[in-house]
């Protein structure tokens, strides 16, 4: 049987979930025994080569091109995992949703206090950029998800343990440490 | 304006406790609470300034900004809806010049939504001013408006007649009507009141009064149906400087209306209820909360009270018994559903915002200013009268087992004879359809929102603590509405509103549960949705209070009862759809910047 294969992204994420991957340590070399990475920043694969098993998503959709990467992602994964808040609540960046993005953007690149050179009053709006959602969404809001990872971020062995589970078939270890946050 | 809100300070002896009284006045007086106000009335009360905001902001009635000369809250239940108050509100719109939830520029008129005011059976319904206009049509709200431009006096806006029974005592003078279709115990006039305090209470220990309670089984009346004896009991052995009695007429469950009917027509008797369940418990002082919509009847209630003083039946050393000292003060609230929760009330009544308390500890052992405090329904306090007069035994002849005595129910809806009813436990649901007139039914409302919504299947079913447990609110809806979009989502929006905000639970399941129904309206839902609603539901469960716990049964008890109409709406070929719309979603950012969103479709 070959290796189940697996992608990762992050989204509108602080790449936190991320380090949270990498922080299974030395388990690190376990994995790569057991499973093979594909399009991920952590072997900088930028597209999909192949079908994937097991993808997980870091962040929410705060622009266009977080949707497309994560309708990419449900097409070219079986499983998806939303991995740490931003991508199931939204998170941080979700702090803006009460506030008109008309508003966010004239603070961010007019009003702001720390806005000193734009005298001309411009606005990022280059096709080449994404374009920006209304709010931000999480994902599960846009595809759908398979399994949720709850932490800012989740706690290293709580990653470990769910890809464990999904790559052995089987039941996942829940302690009440685990899922308690307070 | 400085004097006026030192003067209204001072005339609740610069008590912090009574901020909500403070705060109704200087809004009646200036039309808002200002800043300057808050800064005079937060330092005379010792009080920082914000927590006197907190307070203001908890209540739809208080405003910080001028909410016109005549203001007007129009009455928002799915009934009014069903009697036509869209064109009241086009009307009122129209004639005015405004949206709902302004104020016109000259400050003259300001229009609200509110919530169920307790006129159902009298729709569409608003409050102006503190005066009820019931029945209102486009043409009369077109004839206010005009006379409200001529700064006419209130008295001069009112051209109907003034409504049945007490409404038309000089102190009320008021077009409610009382609509009392039935009578049993409560509602009969075969009693005089006063007979119970004059001629029982000399003859009977408290211990005798509180054996008399149990046995009769009673439940309280205010919908959680806890046995009104044994919570008297309770509070007699609890020690504290002092005890309290509180009756509770908040009646904000959107469709009940008869503790309005009570207290017009029967104030003597609950009064008398309070005073007899104070010298039951050893009490010291009774309080009547009540919700700021019945503000109409203050002047009336306090004439009452005025009487029953005057006659001995309040006071000092009543009825001739030494030490039996008891009087009762009127308490108004400010538009908050969730202060007839009983500990939310505790803390209104202190002055504070209205947010349940934790329990334990139990009002009955620490309640009003952390005293044992006993809270009971209008409807309880009254029956607790005619339990003395008769006796515990005679009093389960009456209803069932498990439930005895009667019932007074608000039914409005799609009926011919809208009103109050007092029956039987036990009775059915078919036989009260057939009561009040009601042909095509479609589904009946059970106990307001937080209730159950049942079908034709259910008619069967009777009224009492083990099958359909109600405080009273009937809403019967005909074959031609549409239950999901004019009941469901109106029940979910009132508990939205409504939500203390306390727990995580209640403040956000309401609103994501909300967001689904309204997202399958839309012809977006797949089946996996009616699984999430069932589901969710549960997350309320551990919320502090009976609001957040009951805040899903709308969508709960009509997903069980009336499941074909959400199947019937949902997408047969997809199993994901959450509605997210990528093109109108960048929209407003491109707009913003000005770019024109370009879409690369894979
Ligand atoms: C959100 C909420 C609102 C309530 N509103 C009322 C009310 O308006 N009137 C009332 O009597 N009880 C109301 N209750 C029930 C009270 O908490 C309390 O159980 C009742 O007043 C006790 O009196 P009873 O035993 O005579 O029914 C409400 C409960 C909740 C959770
Ligand atoms: S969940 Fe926390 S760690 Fe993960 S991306 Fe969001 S902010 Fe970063
Ligand atoms: S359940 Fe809702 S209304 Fe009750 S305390 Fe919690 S947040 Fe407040
Ligand atoms: S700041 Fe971006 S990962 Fe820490």
């Amino acid at each position: 049987m070959s290796k189940p294969v697996i992608a990762t992204t992050s989204l509108a994420g602080c790449f936190g979930c991320h380090m949270s991957l990498l922080d299974i340590d030395e388990r690190i070399l376990t994995l790569i025994e057991l499973v093979e990475f594909n399009k991920s920043p952590i072997d900088d694969i930028k597209t999909f080569t192949k079908p994937v098993d097991i993808g997980l998503i870091e962040g929410g959709c705060c622009n266009s091109e977080n949707v497309e990467v994560l309708k990419s992602f449900r097409k070219n994964c079986k499983i998806l995992v939303s991995l740490g808040e931003c991508a199931i609540m939204g998170g941080l960046p979700a702090l803006r949703n009460g506030i008109p993005i008309e508003e966010c953007l004239h603070e961010a690149y007019i009003g702001g206090p720390t806005v000193q050179l734009n005298k001309d009053g411009i606005m990022p709006n280059d096709d080449e950029l994404p374009m920006l959602l209304d709010k931000v969404y999480p994902c599960h809001e846009i595809v759908k998800i398979d399994y949720f990872l709850p932490g800012c971020p989740p706690r290293a062995d709580l990653i470990w343990d769910a890809l464990v589970a999904l790559v052995t078939g089987d039941p996942m270890k829940l302690p009440y440490e685990v899922v308690k946050f307070d | 304006m400085e004097n006026t809100i030192k003067q209204i300070v001072e005339k609740y002896n610069s008590n912090r406790m009574r901020l909500m009284d403070i705060l109704i006045d200087i809004q009646e007086s200036e039309g808002y609470i200002s800043r300057d106000a808050i800064t005079t009335m937060a330092a005379m009360l010792d009080m920082s300034q914000a927590d006197v905001e907190q307070t203001i902001s908890f209540y739809h009635f208080f405003s910080t900004k001028p909410r016109g000369k005549y203001t007007v809250y129009l009455n928002n239940s799915p009934v009014a809806y069903m009697f036509g108050r869209e064109a009241i509100k086009e009307a009122f719109e129209k004639s005015a010049g405004i949206p709902f939830g302004q104020v016109t520029d000259d400050g003259l008129i300001g229009l609200f939504d509110t919530a169920c005011i307790g006129m159902n059976d009298q729709e569409p319904a608003a409050i102006i001013n503190n005066v009820v206009f019931t029945r209102l049509t486009p043409y009369r709200v077109r004839e206010i408006v005009k006379m409200m431009k001529e700064g006419k006096p209130m008295e001069e806006l009112r051209k109907e007649s003034f409504g049945d029974g007490k409404n038309n005592l000089p102190s009320l003078r008021s077009m409610v009507s009382s609509n009392i279709r039935r009578k049993g115990m409560i509602l009969s006039d075969d009693y005089k009141y006063g007979t119970v305090i004059k001629e029982k209470l000399p003859t009977m220990s408290p211990e005798n009064v509180i054996a008399e309670m149990k046995h009769s089984s009673i439940r309280g009346r205010g919908g959680a149906g806890f046995p009104t004896g044994l919570k008297w009991e309770f509070c007699r052995r609890a020690k504290g400087e002092k005890h309290y009695v509180i009756c509770n007429a908040d009646e904000g469950e959107p469709g009940t209306f008869k503790d309005r009917v009570i207290l017009t027509e029967k104030p003597e008797l609950v009064f008398e209820g309070m005073a007899l369940a104070g010298y039951a418990i050893g009490g010291d002082e009774g309080v009547l909360y009540i919700r700021y919509e019945y503000r109409y009847m203050k002047n009336y209630l306090e004439e009452v009270l005025e009487k029953m003083r005057n006659e001995g039946l309040l006071g000092e050393n009543i009825s001739g018994i030494e030490g039996f000292n008891f009087d009762i003060r009127i308490q108004f609230g400010a538009g908050a559903y969730v202060c007839g929760e009983e500990s939310a009330l505790l803390e209104s009544l202190e002055g504070k915002r209205g947010e349940p308390r934790d329990k334990p500890p139990f009002p009955v052992e620490k309640g009003y200013l952390g005293n044992p405090t006993i809270i009971n329904n209008v409807e309880t306090f009254a029956t607790a009268v005619r339990i003395v007069q008769n006796g515990g035994e005679w009093f389960t002849q009456f209803g069932t087992d498990d439930s005895t005595g009667t019932k007074i129910l608000s039914i409005s809806g799609d009926c011919m004879f809208p009103g109050v009813y007092e029956v039987n436990w036990g009775f059915n649901v078919e036989d009260m359809l057939d009561m009040v007139g009601a042909y095509d039914v479609q589904a009946v409302q059970v106990g307001g929102p937080s209730g159950t919504l049942i079908g034709p299947d259910e008619f069967h079913r009777t009224l009492g603590y083990s099958d359909l447990s109600t405080g009273g609110s009937m809403m019967i809806f005909g074959k031609q509405r549409n239950l999901l979009k004019d009941v469901v989502v109106n029940f979910m929006e009132f508990f939205i509103d409504e939500s203390c905000g306390s727990c995580s639970t209640c403040r956000n399941m309401t609103q994501v549960m909300n967001n689904k129904l309204k997202k399958i309206l839309a012809g977006k839902g797949v089946a996996k949705d009616l699984k999430d609603l069932k589901e969710w539901s549960k997350v309320l469960n551990p919320s502090r209070c009976g609001l957040g716990q009951t805040a899903a049964n709308p969508i709960v008890s009509s997903l069980k009862n009336f499941r074909h109409l959400y199947e019937e709406l949902l997408q047969k070929d997809k199993d994901f759809d959450e509605g997210f719309d990528l093109e109108s979603s960048v929209q407003a950012s491109c707009n913003y910047v000005g770019r024109v969103p370009v879409f690369n479709h894979h």
